[in-house]
């Protein structure tokens, strides 16, 4: 007794489709099969002759397939009139392609089929519902006309849709239908099946299917909606869609993950996947009885696989990604932060931040005789090279490539107007970056330093010049970098109270309060350093305002009190 | 892009083309199996010399993977190369003792032999030196790949040359005949590449890893190119323009997504540096026949004197594909 019969659309892998069919026809299951009329008239008589010794086993009329057009309709309607009348005892007709493989025992589907006489497994949604269409095509499939095939007559397809948008055309749907979509693998009861054939309206039927786009996918799924006594809206057939709208094919390394999956029958499978045909088709293993279909696991798979190719993973520049710009989804794979004036306002800023952050902290990496690494090393993660002109030659793809290659370790770094600033503009534009700044902090150096003044005037002129140029840049409007900037006067007014900041940013409102402060150079005198400079001509205006004679010692930085902050 | 600049291109190709036609003279044919070729075949094309030692592991890796027949140009071999290939079921080999440099380091030979029998081929185009690894390599043959290329309406894969090196010095291992090389040459470097687009041909240039770092530190600009795109569903009319870095036409240069998303991408591994190299790069600084004045081995040679060490304590360990796709070296794209 068969209670479940195949209908088979091959086009190419004959030889597999063969073994398909075998296995179906050897286990009591009719199969009528149906070969694209441009498969070679040799093929075809191999495939038949091959098949000769099954008595069950029928071959339909053949038609000239070609993806998205009513041809795969017409013959999945022709084969399955055969399939009713030859085959009277069939129950349901489960329709499948030849590069299909049947995942479980026969045994199973059919005490699967049994348990659900009346149960027709379609999967029928409504165009609202539908987000995998190719295209952008869904209502419009119904409204519009396709005489044009989509893969040989691209111009013309495009024109003719485009032509019918502007003129609001718009076709009228038969009479009591509801259009519906969905996956073109179905298993309908026979009840069912011969409704929709043997509906004396199933010439108008067709007319209209003949001119919408990819009917497979619409008309068995919009007329069943009509017969149907108990519908399942889904397929008993695995099939994943790319998002060009091809199949996923399967691999022999796919083989657990299909075996978990207790469905049926999968499409579409690599025909030279020996080891999933060997598998699945020699023995009649039994799974788990009578499992539900469970294709989870593996559209988390290929939901990955559709992630990864169209949004990637972000921070990564390689030989297949490179995106424009803009379009990165992220310019850096992780959070980073980098100081402008700490190191010269502190003396000992760098191991104090590593000592706070239990993280490694680099000096200036834009410094032009080297990139400094944390412990001055000459490589670094990911064997990056320290030297300038290597880094140099492409700034930005030596930041980038310095986050990427120590992910989940947050890089913290020093900058400042001394160091090659072509990389300021990516800085800024980067919503990883945490900048903080202090204005001016330079000029504590040239004021420690024992060198001729006129010499410290200049180079004073040109690190403001640098340094202006840098913040102009952190201000534009496209900055999407976490900034903070303080004059050296105001930062000195507070420094404990605004370090607290940069580090609640850092690690969140949860940070522990600072309880160690780094130490701070003495700035006596600097006020008159600052009105020394003033009266050579030079405005030291990013500074701020620190007056001639007390600031220095207002704040009392020189004494090297500790700021302790008590909770 | 403008029209005149596309023409420029077209005539460009047709150049290649030309100068291809033209070298053929040069080859003469040692072993022609090419009758043996089906359709659907994948094939393997290289232009070498003194070679020997590399070829038993070479061919076993690639007939391994599925390729099913491979052609080679012999320039002028002295060490058994052209009689151990001529000896093998799958190769048809030519050979010839004309300029390497006159004809583009060889791409004039191949752009031949691939017009007259790669022609609606997936055709691989690769040095001895230089080793597949494309995602899920350990599980699927090659025609798997290039089935899913032709299904997704992809025509050319692309590639990044990695530079693996020993530990230690180069010198200290000897390779033998018929050995895997990266059981030597098993480190790399994973994270310091530098990428810029080619804007008239629509490629990437990719310069950066070991060589970079060692011997062209102080011009990083002379630094050898990465980007290859060795497999190619080939037409005639097509034609490779400078090595297997670019192709014209300049779509088929077009590897990499250019809206955030990843294209699937594999990576040549790169066995050059072994024991054999010094006497290579001896051999080739006398012979002038590379690229640009050599002044690549010329760097090699003043390097290689000091005995370099590739190594640092941050080079990676080669262990398989995924840990490529991890380190962002190579991507499955959407292939799952």
């Amino acid at each position: 007794m068969s209670s479940v019969g195949f209908v088979m659309l091959c086009h190419t892998a004959l030889d597999r489709a063969a073994e398909v069919a075998r296995h179906w026809a050897e286990r009591e299951c009719p199969v009528v099969i149906h070969v694209d009329k441009r498969v070679s008239a040799k093929a075809n008589a191999w495939l038949q002759s091959t098949l000769s010794d099954l008595p069950n086993i029928r071959f339909s009329k053949r038609h000239k397939c070609e993806w998205g057009t009513w041809s795969l309709v017409a013959a999945s309607q022709t084969a399955s009139e055969v399939m009713l009348t030859e085959f009277p005892s069939v129950r349901h007709v489960y329709l499948a392609s030849g590069s299909c493989l049947p995942l479980r025992p026969v045994e199973e589907l059919k005490e699967y089929l049994a348990a659900r006489p009346q149960t027709d497994f379609i999967e029928s949604v409504t165009t609202q519902d539908v987000e995998w269409t190719v295209g952008g095509l869904n209502a419009e499939r119904f409204q519009f006309r396709f005489p044009f095939s989509w893969k040989r007559q691209r111009f013309l397809f495009d024109r003719y849709v485009e032509m019918q948008r502007r003129l609001g055309l718009k076709r009228e749907m038969p009479e009591g239908l509801v259009p519906h979509l969905g996956s073109q693998w179905w298993c309908l009861t026979r009840q069912t099946l011969s409704a929709i054939l043997q509906d004396p309206a199933r010439k108008a039927h067709d007319a209209f299917f003949k001119l919408v786009w990819i009917p497979d996918e619409s008309y068995y799924q919009t007329l069943a909606r009509v017969y149907s006594r108990q519908m399942e809206s889904r397929s008993l057939t695995l099939s994943k869609f790319d998002f060009q709208g091809k199949p996923h094919v399967f691999y022999d390394d796919h083989l657990h993950l299909l075996r978990r999956s207790d469905c049926f029958v999968a499409r579409k499978a690599w025909p030279r996947a020996n080891r999933l045909y060997d598998t699945f088709l020699r023995a009649d293993q039994p799974g788990s009885q009578m499992a539900e279909p469970a294709p989870g696991k593996i559209d988390r798979v290929f939901a990955k696989a559709l992630e990864r190719r169209t949004r990637g993973r972000a921070g990564l520049y390689m030989h297949s990604r490179f995106p424009n710009l803009d379009w990165e989804n992220g310019k850096t794979c992780a959070r980073y932060s980098v100081f402008q004036g700490f190191r010269d306002l502190f003396e000992d800023f760098e191991p104090w931040l590593s000592r706070r952050l239990g993280a490694r902290v680099h000096g200036n990496l834009f410094d032009p005789v080297r990139a400094r690494f944390a412990g001055d090393t000459d490589v670094y993660a990911g064997c990056l090279s320290s030297a300038a002109k290597l880094r140099d030659y492409n700034p930005q793809h030596f930041l980038t490539s310095l986050i990427w290659n120590t992910r989940g370790e947050r890089q913290v770094f020093q900058f400042s107007p001394r160091d090659n600033q072509k990389i300021g503009w990516f800085l800024s534009s980067d919503s990883n970056a945490q900048i903080s700044v202090i204005t001016g902090a330079w000029a504590v150096p040239l004021f420690l330093s024992n060198r001729d003044f006129g010499e410290i005037r200049k180079e004073a002129a040109m690190m403001q010049k640098q340094e202006v140029e840098f913040l102009n840049i952190l201000r534009s409007v496209k900055t999407r970098a976490d900034v903070r900037i303080w004059s050296l006067a105001e930062f000195v007014e507070e420094p404990m109270e605004n370090l607290q900041s940069i580090l609640d940013a850092m690690d969140g409102p949860s940070a522990p309060r600072l309880t160690e402060a780094p130490r701070m150079a003495n700035l006596d005198g600097f006020g008159q350093f600052l009105q020394n400079l003033k009266n050579q001509g030079m405005q030291p205006f990013v500074i701020g305002d620190f007056s001639a004679t007390t600031q220095g010692s207002q704040t009392k930085p020189g004494d090297n009190r500790p700021y302790l902050v008590k909770k | 892009m403008k029209v005149i600049k596309r023409y420029g291109l077209r005539l460009r190709r047709k150049k290649y083309r030309l100068r291809a036609m033209r070298k053929r003279w040069q080859l003469l044919p040692v072993a022609d199996r090419t009758d043996l070729i089906r359709p659907r075949d994948v094939l393997c094309f290289v232009t070498l010399r003194n070679e020997r030692l590399r070829l038993k592991y070479f061919l076993e890796y690639y007939r391994d993977r599925g390729i099913s027949h491979f052609f080679f140009v012999d320039n002028d071999s002295t060490d058994g190369t052209r009689e151990f290939l001529a000896g093998q079921p799958d190769c048809s080999v030519w050979t010839t003792d004309a300029s390497y440099k006159r004809s583009r380091f060889g791409m004039d030979w191949l752009n031949w032999l691939l017009m007259k029998y790669a022609h609606g081929h997936w055709s691989l185009v690769v040095d001895p030196d230089e080793f597949l690894v494309y995602p899920f390599c350990d599980s699927r043959p090659i025609p798997a790949l290039t089935d899913w290329l032709d299904a997704s309406s992809i025509k050319s894969f692309g590639t990044m040359l990695l530079d693996m090196y020993p530990k230690g010095s180069i010198t200290a291992q000897p390779y033998h005949d018929g050995q895997n090389p990266f059981e030597i040459a098993c480190w790399f470097d994973a994270g310091n590449y530098q990428i810029k687009r080619n804007w008239q041909f629509g490629n990437l240039w990719i310069q950066g890893g070991p060589r970079a770092r060692l011997f062209f530190s102080e011009r990083p600009e002379r630094a050898p190119a990465l980007n290859k795109i060795p497999l190619v569903k080939w037409n005639r009319s097509y034609a490779f323009a400078s090595s297997t870095h670019m192709l014209l036409p300049r779509g088929l240069n077009h590897v990499y997504d250019e809206w955030g998303g990843e294209k699937t991408s594999g990576v040549l591994m790169h066995a050059k540096f072994l024991d054999t190299f010094t006497l290579k790069a001896e051999e080739e600084l006398e012979r002038r026949q590379h690229y640009a004045n050599s002044h690549e081995y010329k760097a090699y040679h003043a390097g290689l004197n000091e005995d370099p060490n590739f190594w640092c304590k941050w080079s990676e360990r080669y262990i398989n594909w995924r840990q490529l796709e991890i380190l962002g070296l190579m991507s499955k794209g959407n292939w799952a």
